[in-house]
């Protein structure tokens, strides 16, 4: 008889902890239906996004997806296939997608709910919470990090198609450069009409790969052409990779994108205008003829 | 080197005493005035008339320095000196200006306007070849005129400064040399042994023979002076190299002071015992001792013609050539920390013990017991028991969060209060509650629809994969192998080349440009008219690189240039600015300064 302990988990350099976050922007998706170009909805998105995430489990019997949702108020996880129960419901769609399905229900209601009143929503703002999001994924790889000596190779991927949110700027930096440091790469895949600085940034900085597929109808065929290769084959094969990356950063006043702009010389934060005074560790600028110089390197220029 | 002034002897033979005086040397000549008024013999020389120069060796009886005329009028000028150092300062300013007057007579000398020693003419040349962008950018502007040779030096100043010339010499560190090396001369004739020892030696004696230290700082000069005790170091070291130990036993058993020298060094075994401690506790040392061999008959190692083997415990038991290689080795990678002027033994010893008292480091044996406890814990420490090991995590700091948060959250909303409905990119043309309908839709009808069949739209994937084939291969056309690659190593060998060596001549120009403002002099003028031109040449050039690039790069290499344009148009815009100014005071021109 076999013995009734399970025997540890081997995990070999191809096994994968995949965090995938999901945009579940109402106002992304909705303009991008209405727009008569492209015949993409969200319903299309779930037909090619479920299913790479049942053809990752598949890849191998060991590999792990967790979703992660992020909405216009909050984020949340959506969906993890270490804790899913494996039941059959019989229904049109298998098991794990129908906990997807409600789960993402329960998610979009709930984000509802919480943007009401918001004024970010009232204000017409666009962009999803993915500092939040990828603060999530983290968190959660960590706690693997910390689960055992051995566990699988994390990365997180990042279905975008929301602009970015330039007041996130400084907590998304933060959250890539959290990623640099624990070795996790950020894969991103932009669905929407422009390309995103901030996940530019992330798969640069992170080396991961950045994609904005051309072919939306194709979705599922970048997916599993691109983003399901695990971090061990990634050394030998050949990913697309971005012809520039967009560094341009957000002042922390004002949280503007800024071409240029000033530097606090002492903890190096961004800022549009000239200050008296350092909002971030309250450098005083002030002293000396700073003002004069700079006037003064004005009129040379 | 302008002139050096020294006390010295003048003579015209090395054997008579010399008449004291002072020399002064100067870049042409040199002269000799006595002391003495009266004397007749004053001395002035051309250097053109000195054809060499011998000298004394460092350390022997007199400092000599002996300027030699051409061989057929022989002898020559020699001058005693009162110490070394004197005499060395005088033989290299001689052998500097003998040199110059050498290499000048070969070829005639070229009349430049300043007058540059040899050196540092040949440390421009030296730094010219080994930089050779530093040699473009002489050739382009100082061969073509655009700058003079010493304006283009006069900004690299640092450059030339950081040559090892002219800096302090390094202090120079114990000779490898061993101890055992001060070797006793015996002349033939009596049974005399003679030892020689200079500052130098004691100094490295005191280093490496803490014992030795002590007993002169305890002897000298209230017991014995200071000869008698190194009379008797050296009759110990006698000993020791004769290798007689019952001769060593007895002479030390009727002298208590020999004794000291002959006996083991109970400092150094305490700093070996101290030091023994501070070695990984995993390693047992008192297990490995006899591993050497040594003990062993026929065993050890070649010295001075001998085997030598560690005889029993003697008490007078002779030193290693291994301990003393060790002992040796150890002084020599402390290194000197003496300040002190090496001459008079006594300071040199006060000042090594005073030295020594700061480094060392006296813990009581029980601290060192219970340091060595804890040092065995952490190295047998097992990986798999312990806890996983925290990552270092520096704390974000932020002076005054409530100030940032609060100045932040309410920044953002006012400005998407101002830009709310401008910042929108793209038509947002329904209501937020239309949207979530929608969105809410869009996820039930994929639970009652089930998903596509099938999944993979064949004409669709061959889109994709045709499509991510070709990105691919271009982009490995267009970037290489490398990701991280610069733009301009995608560009032409000859351009990327072009482009580098612009730049680096753009930013002299534009160096020199705006340090010559404001115009003060003639020459300033002069000077910035000359750059101008120049760097309306570069500006052309700049223009055609870029007509000439192919399509594929010609954006890139636009890119690029257009920080360089537009340095050179403020550049440009400041000086027809000033010549405005000029123009317009009319006719007040300083210095003659013609327009």
């Amino acid at each position: 008889m076999a013995s009734l302990v399970p025997p540890p988990k081997l995990y070999t350099d191809d096994v994968s902890l995949i965090v995938i976050i999901l945009d579940t922007n109402p106002f992304f998706w909705g303009t991008l239906s209405n727009t008569s170009a492209l015949t993409f909805s969200f319903s299309k998105f779930l037909n090619h996004m479920i299913p790479f995430v049942n053809s990752l489990l598949l890849l191998n019997q060991l590999n792990h997806v967790v979703l992660i949702a992020s909405g216009v108020a909050s984020c949340g996880y959506i969906y993890d296939s270490a804790t899913a129960v494996a039941s059959d419901g019989g229904q049109k769609v298998p098991a794990v997608c129908s906990e997807i399905l409600s789960r993402l229900e329960e998610f979009v209601a709930k984000d509802q709910r919480l943007g009401k009143g918001d004024l970010r929503t009232v204000a017409g703002s666009m962009s999803s919470l993915f500092s939040g999001a990828l603060s999530l994924a983290l968190c959660y790889i960590q706690r693997v990090f910390r689960s055992g000596m051995q566990h699988p190779q994390p990365r997180i991927l990042c279905l975008q198609g929301s602009p970015d949110g330039p007041e996130q700027y400084v907590a998304v930096m933060n959250a890539i450069f959290s990623a640099q440091r624990s070795m996790v790469p950020i894969d991103s895949c932009v669905l929407g009409m422009q390309h995103s600085a901030f996940l530019q940034q992330a798969s640069y900085i992170t080396g991961g790969v950045y994609l904005k597929p051309q072919q939306l109808d194709g979705l599922f065929e970048y997916f599993t052409a691109v983003f399901a290769t695990d971090l061990q084959s990634r050394t030998f094969l050949e990913l697309p990779r971005p012809v520039g990356v967009d560094f341009r950063a957000s002042c922390f006043c004002h949280k503007k994108t800024i071409d240029m702009g000033y530097v606090c010389s002492v903890c190096l934060s961004i800022f549009c205008k000239h200050h008296k005074k350092c909002s971030t560790c309250g450098s005083d600028f002030s002293h000396g003829h700073s003002e004069l110089d700079r006037k003064r390197k004005h009129s040379e220029v | 080197m302008a002139t050096i002034t020294m006390a010295a002897k003048y003579k015209t033979s090395v054997k008579e005493p010399g008449i004291p005086g002072v020399l002064k040397m100067m870049e042409d000549r040199f002269v000799f005035t006595p002391n003495d008024p009266r004397s007749s013999t004053k001395l002035n020389v051309d250097f053109r008339q000195i054809k060499g120069h011998k000298f004394s060796k460092d350390g022997s009886k007199q400092a000599l320095l002996n300027l030699t005329q051409d061989p057929e009028k022989g002898g020559g000028y020699i001058f005693e000196f009162n110490s070394f150092p004197d005499r060395n300062a005088c033989r290299d300013f001689v052998g500097k200006v003998l040199g110059r007057i050498q290499s000048a007579e070969k070829p005639p000398a070229s009349q430049h306007a300043e007058q540059l020693s040899t050196k540092e003419l040949e440390r421009r040349m030296k730094l010219l070849t080994e930089d050779s962008e530093l040699q473009n950018l002489h050739r382009q502007l100082v061969a073509n005129g655009v700058l003079m040779d010493s304006e283009f030096w006069a900004a690299r100043q640092n450059l030339l400064d950081n040559d090892n010339y002219g800096a302090p010499k390094q202090r120079a560190g114990f000779k490898s040399a061993m101890l055992a090396d001060v070797k006793p001369l015996a002349d033939g004739r009596t049974n005399k042994v003679t030892f020689s020892l200079t500052a130098e030696t004691i100094h490295q004696i005191f280093a490496e023979k803490p014992a030795v230290h002590r007993a002169f700082l305890d002897y000298v000069p209230t017991k014995m002076t200071e000869k008698d005790f190194w009379t008797k170091y050296c009759r110990a070291e006698y000993l020791h190299k004769t290798k007689n130990s019952v001769a060593a036993a007895a002479e030390a058993a009727e002298d208590e002071e020999l004794a000291i020298f002959l006996k083991h060094d109970d400092i150094l075994a305490n700093e070996t015992r101290r030091k023994i401690q501070r070695v990984d506790p995993t390693l047992d040392m008192e297990a490995d001792v006899g591993d050497d061999y040594m003990h062993l008959p026929d065993h050890g190692i070649l010295r001075d013609g001998s085997k030598e083997t560690v005889e029993g415990d003697n008490e007078f038991s002779r030193r290693t050539l291994s301990q003393d290689l060790n002992r040796h080795g150890a002084v020599v990678l402390e290194g000197r920390a003496l300040d002190v002027e090496l001459g008079d033994t006594r300071t040199v010893a006060e000042a090594l013990a005073r030295s020594k008292q700061g480094s060392s480091t006296e813990n009581s044996d029980e601290n060192a017991n219970m340091e060595k406890l804890e040092r065995v814990c952490r190295m047998t420490e097992i990986e798999d028991l312990q806890a996983p090991r925290t990552f270092p995590v520096a704390p974000l700091c932020i002076k005054d969060p409530r100030e940032y948060f609060d100045s932040q959250q309410a920044n953002a909303v006012k400005t998407l209060g101002d830009n709310g409905a401008g910042m929108k990119p793209m038509d947002c043309s329904l209501s937020a509650e239309e949207a979530w309908i929608y969105l809410m839709g869009q996820i039930s009808q994929v639970k009652v629809r089930g998903f596509n069949h099938p999944i993979v739209q064949s004409e669709a994937a061959l889109k994709v994969l045709n499509g991510l084939n070709q990105n691919l291969s271009s982009t490995k056309y267009q970037f290489g192998k490398n990701s991280q690659e610069s733009v301009l190593d995608r560009l032409p060998q000859r351009i990327k080349a072009d482009l580098l060596n612009h730049w680096t001549t753009i930013q002299e120009l534009l160096r020199h440009f705006w340090s010559s403002y404001p115009i003060t002099t003639e020459h300033l003028s002069k000077k910035v008219i000359r750059l101008k031109d120049a760097m309306t040449d570069i500006y052309v050039k700049l223009q055609e690189i870029k007509e000439s690039v192919q399509g594929d790069f010609r954006h890139q290499v636009s890119l690029l240039v257009q920080p360089m344009v537009q340095a050179l148009d403020a550049a440009f815009a400041h000086h027809d600015n000033e010549q405005q100014k000029r123009a317009a005071k009319g006719g007040v021109k300083p210095n003659g300064f013609a327009q």
